[in-house]
């Protein structure tokens, strides 16, 4: 494994421009190594691997320190003065833990307080190590010892009289909706400890203390905490047995409307004290709460029922790696991938990939790569093949990895993909690029800028030239970004878009712009950049779809901007409309070939195909040896593909493993493998645009990975090629009249 | 339910000579159940030497890193589908494979 991380900032870079990396070392200081490379080609094979030094000034050998990860997810009210010295008061919330008790390693769970494990001071009501409600206040604790049910709702409550030495604890299921055999438990015990000095509060965790001039948190909460509150007083059994009581302002210390400014980190106070709050490392909000009722699916119509934060221990937005090298991009540098090598004894290298863009003022390259780093992130720290599961069976081969990325299951702290479940098994509908980011290299799985790469090497060795931009510069800046660009060529899987991002291609369509999608299942699923968290992506695994997990039910709009996630196809804006097919089927042990169909000799197709006498095509390539393969789109006029699009080559003969997708057969049946199904294949198409423009579609991830083929000498090559000098053309394209 | 056949040598040798598909459904009934949750070791190969060296290794629950399995080291993912097939094979039908023919 890699002995030496780190993490870019920022991902996009214009020449001259700054960057930063922040880089830790593995168990304990180590020198390391670093260069600046452009990337050519990826390690697809051996002695694959092409990169250009790029000079700079961290290049050389550098002492690195371990640079902690405080992954966990909690609440935070930076007012200790409003929490010290209190004898009598009452805590109270809506509680729905996901992970009691904890396993394999029992662990307390803070639901709210003060406690200080650094210091040994302050309190907190919390789950203990059985998951049984408890309160630990000036090292006591005293617990009611009923272990909680996972994914039940609960009311809980701490009634604190310092003055009477006596707690009062409460749990109380909430069986409105959901039937339970539990009964409320109340006891008073005896509580012989003094009022606590000030400190933080917390929701969902507690202090750990200062490390490394950083705050560590612990015994993080994982579930759904909903209406927090503290209450001046020590309230009375009639009352904690009424939660939905009032209580009067004057007694209210603090009342946290966790179903406010959902879209953002502040947690707002409803009480006079304005006690207000930030969440860290981005828990989940905009989810269901201890009353909600199913009338309403959409937070926005409904905030009352949303009024609740999901919470996770390993949740994690910015690692927060103090700067370790910072250079300056050469103002000549020439856009493309960039990586820093990174380089330590006793593992292998790690790559942190960055982009440079063309300068930000003077000429643009005639051809854009849209890399797809919505989607690179969206697969980033992905463990889900490392992890018990079907993958073999979908796969039709044992799933591979490297040595690098059993890093991520040895260091869960790095965070999951959006592939991955939490440690409470809820599905990870955030991703960050501000932590390492463990696959994302020219190294490793034959997959995303892997391959990606394979369609650069084919550009150098063309000696086409091409700038690289982001999705994340797209989501950014839009239209203005790709207008300049004869043609924007996507990689071979962009999977993940934002609205802004599809905008942004269809706005330059519309000036006439051609686009080459180069790849398979793009566009598919709905994702959005949190403007409150820099670096995250969010996305909500909604209804229908290819999915890892299955988002909550109620749960399918976005925190972040209200929007309705899932698949672009429930959405009105299939694939197919932009780049007139869309997913069908996937298979992941070897690839096909195309046949050129009829529609492929039409004339207007004609200049797809020149030099190419053989109908076969791509019967050869990295992936499974074959053009069509990984992941496959179709053309299907009733989910918006141009109905005047030719289909100029189909895939055919796929193999056992190639499925159709479920979104593709509203009822089960048999036969639907590439062996029995035709409906199983990746369709070749071309379109003109009415606004002059034109699509050409592989509707295949394995596509790009044919394009070296006998040293780029090949029929998938020069198919390309004739497409890409077509589309430089400026001559604009003309839709047939007729259809 | 489906069980396997542990006279049908025939796929065992069409597993040897493509052990990536398309196969026979014959074939891909067998894997179906090699594979299968009830019988699955969960195993997984791990890249050692990048393009010439594989181990296999086993999954384990509660988030665990995999158990690798140092034993034996494969020059060729072909060559570590084959292993894993006849392990799984001679585990399910409680038969050990006899030598089969060149292939």
């Amino acid at each position: 494994m890699p002995r030496v991380l780190g993490y870019a900032e920022p991902l996009s870079v214009a020449p001259g421009e700054e960057i930063r990396f922040m880089v830790g070392t593995l168990d304990g200081p180590r020198r390391y190594r670093a260069e600046v490379v452009r990337v050519v080609c990826g390690d697809v094979a051996p002695d694959a691997l092409k990169t250009v030094r790029v000079p700079t000034s961290i290049d050389g050998e550098h002492a690195g320190v371990p640079q902690p990860i405080h992954a966990g997810s909690y609440a935070v009210v930076e007012r200790p003065d409003a929490f010290a010295g209190l004898t009598r008061f009452t805590m109270h919330a809506f509680i729905q833990p996901t992970r009691v008790p904890m396993r394999p390693v029992p662990q307390r769970q803070v639901i709210m307080g003060t406690w200080a494990e650094d210091r040994g001071t302050g309190f907190a009501l919390l789950l203990d190590e059985a998951g049984a409600l408890a309160l630990l206040l000036g090292g006591r604790l005293i617990s009611l010892g009923a272990p909680l049910t996972a994914r039940r709702w609960y009311h809980v409550a701490a009634s604190v009289d310092l003055t009477a030495r006596t707690a009062t604890l409460r749990q109380a299921p909430l069986a409105e909706h959901t039937p339970s055999l539990e009964r409320a438990i109340e006891r008073t015990l005896t509580l012989d400890a003094s009022a606590q000095p000030g400190a933080e509060l917390f929701l969902a965790a507690a202090r750990r203390g200062i490390e490394a001039g950083r705050l560590a948190t612990t015994w993080h909460f994982n579930g759904k905490l909903d209406r927090p509150a503290l209450v001046r007083r020590a309230l009375t059994s009639a009352e904690l047995a009424a939660p939905g009581l009032a209580i009067a302002p004057k007694d209210l210390l603090a009342a946290w409307d966790l179903g406010a400014d959902i879209d953002g980190e502040r947690v707002s106070d409803r009480s006079p004290n304005h006690l207000h709050g930030r969440t860290v490392n981005a828990p989940k909000r905009a989810v269901t709460g201890h009353n909600w009722d199913g009338t309403a699916m959409d937070w926005r119509r409904a905030p009352e029922q949303y009024g609740a934060i999901h919470f996770h221990d390993d949740d994690l937005h910015d690692a927060g790696w103090a700067p370790s090298l910072t250079t300056r991009i050469p103002a000549d540098a020439r856009s493309g991938v960039y990586a820093l090598r990174l380089a330590a004894d006793g593992g292998p290298d790690f790559w942190v990939v960055f982009y440079v863009r063309p300068p930000r003022r003077g000429p643009r390259a005639p051809i854009a790569f849209l890399a797809s780093t919505a989607t690179y992130l969206c697969y980033s720290n992905y463990r889900a093949r490392m992890r018990p599961g079907p993958a073999e069976l979908y796969i039709g081969a044992l799933p591979t990895v490297d040595t690098t990325d059993l890093l991520l299951m040895h260091h869960p702290e790095l965070g999951g993909s959006t592939y991955d479940v939490h440690s409470d098994g809820s599905g990870v509908c955030h991703v960050s690029r501000r932590r390492p980011l463990v696959n994302v290299r020219p190294t490793g799985r034959l997959w995303n800028l892997l391959l990606d790469l394979c369609l650069l090497d084919w550009l150098e060795a063309h000696e086409l030239p091409y700038d690289v931009i982001t999705d994340d510069d797209l989501h950014a800046e839009g239209l203005p970004l790709l207008q300049d660009y004869a043609v924007v060529l996507t990689g071979c899987h962009p999977e993940y878009y934002s609205r802004e991002m599809l905008d942004a291609l269809a706005a330059y369509l519309g000036r006439g712009g051609r686009l080459m999608y180069m790849g398979g299942n793009g566009f598919y699923w709905r994702v959005s950049y949190p403007a409150s968290h820099p670096g995250l992506i969010e996305m909500r695994r909604a209804e229908d779809g290819t999915r890892a997990w299955v988002e909550s039910v109620g749960e399918y709009y976005h925190s972040s901007t209200g929007e309705y996630g899932g698949l672009w196809r429930r959405q009105g804006r299939a694939p197919n409309v932009l780049a007139g097919v869309g997913f069908v089927a996937q298979g992941f042990d070897r690839s096909s070939y195309y046949r050129r169909t009829e529609a492929g000799h039409d004339p207007r197709a004609r200049f797809i195909f020149e030099g190419i006498a053989e109908d076969v095509l791509g019967d050869f390539g990295l992936f499974g040896d074959g053009a069509a393969g990984l992941e496959l789109d179709a053309f299907n006029t009733a989910l918006g593909s141009p109905p005047w699009a030719l289909v100029v080559a189909s895939s055919e003969n796929h193999s056992n493993a190639f499925q159709l997708v479920n979104e593709e057969m509203n009822v089960s049946f048999a036969g639907a493998d590439g062996q029995f199904s035709a409906a199983v294949r990746a369709d070749m198409v071309f379109y003109e645009h009415p606004a002059g423009g034109a699509v050409f579609s592989t509707g295949s991830i394995a596509y790009v990975g044919s394009l070296g083929h006998a040293h780029h000498a090949n029929n998938i090559s020069r198919l390309t090629l004739n497409v890409l000098r077509r589309f430089l053309d400026p001559s604009p394209f003309k839709p047939p009249t007729s259809r | 339910m489906f069980a396997i056949d542990p006279g049908r040598l025939d796929l065992v040798r069409e597993f040897r000579e493509r052990p990536f598909g398309p196969h026979s459904p014959e074939l891909q009934a067998v894997l179906n159940v090699l594979r299968a949750a009830r019988h699955c070791q969960n195993l997984l190969l791990v890249c050692t030497r990048p393009h010439r060296e594989w181990i296999l290794a086993e999954k384990q629950p509660g988030g665990l890193p995999p158990r690798l399995l140092t034993d034996r080291v494969f020059a060729s993912l072909q060559e570590a589908e084959w292993h894993a097939f006849r392990v799984r094979w001679e585990a399910v039908t409680g038969q050990p494979l006899p030598p089969l023919d060149p292939a």
